[in-house]
């Protein structure tokens, strides 16, 4: 009887059902009624003294199994609180819930960035909005007449304002490797980690004159220090410093990208940072131009400078892409890229295939 | 024993608390005004407020094309009662629609979406800070109002470019509609 005061109408019933052999006559009865779902509850109707030595004032009739709060308390688990539609809640942060508009995520860069596949963007990776945590992974193929380059890489959304990232870049240089007397298919890899704040805007909504703007790190560790100094490279790491502009035009269907990008890497850093002979830290331009077909299609154009420190006629690069949505979290890209001379072997034309999951 | 005596003191008061007559009228009782709603428009009345079209928001387009493109007035109000429904049953947003006055809404978008697409129609409804003012609409609400929309004007058939230039009109709203 302790706990008749305090307790909450469901669980006085079962209190109260408990305590039933030890109760006195004086018993009092505590009325319960439904007062949140306003359901009718049908009682039904039990027989006063049917079972011996029990109360009649106290047969509590048993909780109908159609009763709202019941119904809510033995529902399996459905895709609202299951991993995957609705995502997971910690505390008061929502994991991988999604809810951006389709495309607004971008596509991954082979530096592992939220972009548009080769030039970085002040969008923020995943499909997360603020307050929720988000992931994003890609897998990048660029095949080009000499080489064939590889990117694979995840990068973390915190709401909509902070971006870290890590991708993994291989560059096989084939036949070209022998050429190069480097060893026939000799690979270079390196390491990209990323950091990337947005510090105002919103890509689609707010003042339509003010993009979405981010700053961001890039650090690049090469693992073939070895070779790209003896290349001439004056160093196996380094660090790009980027500012980003991004902005839907709604009005135009036309996506806008402008980043300036601090940075003294050769080919992104594949072959090393800076030269031997002191060539240091240029300023570089990337920008994108998109054009939304539909809410999953987008075409557009991106080009991107770059230094030539090494003095090995390195190019600017640019590419022409096509993206699609083929789920909410499936997102394709398909590019032709002209990366114009990499290793002073040049006309380094060819094709761009990019898959991106993302929640 | 004295959890004891505690517990038996609350359950003598609640025998003594005499319950209240069959039939009460609660809302009489608690000073609740029943709002009735108009017999010829369905809707429920709301505060006073002052009517201008500044209230929409933006300033209108100046195309024929794009009214067409939405079907007209009559293609236009379809869309905006298309989008008020889908997100009256989108369990992500329905919530934040269920304690509001769906009929007027259907007719005050459908005028706002009129208005800023040129198609001629004078918008009546509140401000955008004041028709949203204390809602705590967040982002991923809105976007998920902006899908339903989408939804709306697809299913009608309108262009997509179309559809961004309405979009461009409201995204800027988000301003005074979004609170966090
Ligand atoms: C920029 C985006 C939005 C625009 C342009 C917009 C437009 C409007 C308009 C024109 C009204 C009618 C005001 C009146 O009748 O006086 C209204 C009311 C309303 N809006 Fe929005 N809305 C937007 C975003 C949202 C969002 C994201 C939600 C919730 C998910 C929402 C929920 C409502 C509700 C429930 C009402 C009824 C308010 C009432 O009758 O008291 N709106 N909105």
């Amino acid at each position: 009887m302790t706990l008749l005061a305090p307790c909450l109408a469901a669980l006085c019933q079962a209190a109260v059902t408990a305590s039933v052999p030890a109760a006195a006559e004086t018993v009092p009865t505590i009325a319960f009624q439904p007062v949140i779902d306003a359901e009718p509850v049908i009682e039904p109707v039990i027989e006063a003294g049917a079972e011996s030595g029990s109360n009649p004032q106290l047969a509590v009739a048993p909780m109908p199994l159609d009763h709202a709060p019941t119904r809510r308390a033995i529902a399996p688990l459905d895709e609202t609180n299951a991993l995957g539609g609705g995502g997971l809640r910690i505390g008061k942060v929502d994991m991988f819930k999604g809810g951006k508009l389709l495309l607004t995520n971008g596509i991954s860069t082979v530096e592992g960035s939220s972009g548009g596949g080769i030039a970085r963007w002040a969008t923020i990776g995943g499909r997360q909005m603020p307050g929720g945590i988000g992931i994003s992974g890609h897998a990048t193929a660029v095949e080009l007449p000499d080489f064939g380059w590889r990117s694979y890489g995840v990068a973390v959304g915190f709401g909509d304002r902070l971006e870290l990232s890590y991708a993994r870049a291989n560059f096989d240089t084939r036949d070209v490797g022998a050429l190069l007397g480097i060893g026939q298919g000799y690979t270079f890899n390196q390491d990209i980690y990323g950091a990337k704040l947005r510090l105002a805007g919103d890509v689609v909504y707010g003042t339509s004159w003010l993009p979405q703007i981010a700053v961001g790190i890039e650090h690049k560790r090469n693992l073939d220090g070895g070779l790209v100094q003896a290349l001439g490279a004056g160093d196996d790491s380094g660090t790009d410093y980027t500012i980003s502009a991004t902005k839907l035009l709604l009005a135009r269907s036309v996506l806008v990208n402008a980043t300036l990008r601090y940075t003294e890497a050769n080919q992104l850093g594949l072959l090393g940072f800076g030269s031997a002979a002191g060539e240091e830290y240029k300023l570089q331009f990337e920008g994108s131009l998109g054009y939304q077909l539909s809410r999953r299609a987008v075409i557009g154009a991106e080009y991107r400078t770059k230094p030539d420190n090494l003095g090995l006629g390195e190019d600017d690069w640019m590419d022409i892409f096509a993206a699609y949505a083929l789920t909410d979290n499936l997102t394709l890209a398909a590019a032709y890229v002209d990366l114009g001379s990499i290793a002073t072997i040049s006309g380094q034309r060819g094709g761009f295939l990019s898959a991106q999951i993302a929640f | 024993m004295m959890i004891t005596a505690t517990a038996t003191a609350a359950a003598m008061l609640m025998l003594l608390q005499q319950a209240p007559a069959e039939g009460t009228d609660w809302d009489a009782e608690f000073g609740v005004e029943q709002k009735q709603r108009d017999p010829v428009t369905g809707e429920l009345p709301v505060d006073p407020y002052e009517q201008s079209n500044a209230n929409a928001g933006a300033a209108p387009y100046d195309s024929a094309k794009l009214v067409a493109d939405f079907g007209g007035r009559e293609g236009i109000a379809r869309i905006a009662a298309r989008t008020v429904d889908l997100s009256e049953a989108d369990p992500r947003i329905a919530d934040i629609f269920a304690a509001h006055d769906m009929v007027r809404l259907k007719r005050t978008l459908g005028e706002q979406f009129c208005f800023l697409l040129g198609a001629g129609c004078d918008y009546t409804g509140r401000d955008m800070r004041s028709a949203h003012a204390e809602m705590g609409v967040t982002k991923a609400d809105l976007n998920a109002l902006v899908e339903n929309l989408q939804r709306a004007m697809g299913e009608a058939g309108v262009p997509f470019s179309s559809q961004y230039r309405l979009l461009a009109k409201l995204a800027p709203m988000s301003r005074d509609v979004v609170v966090r």
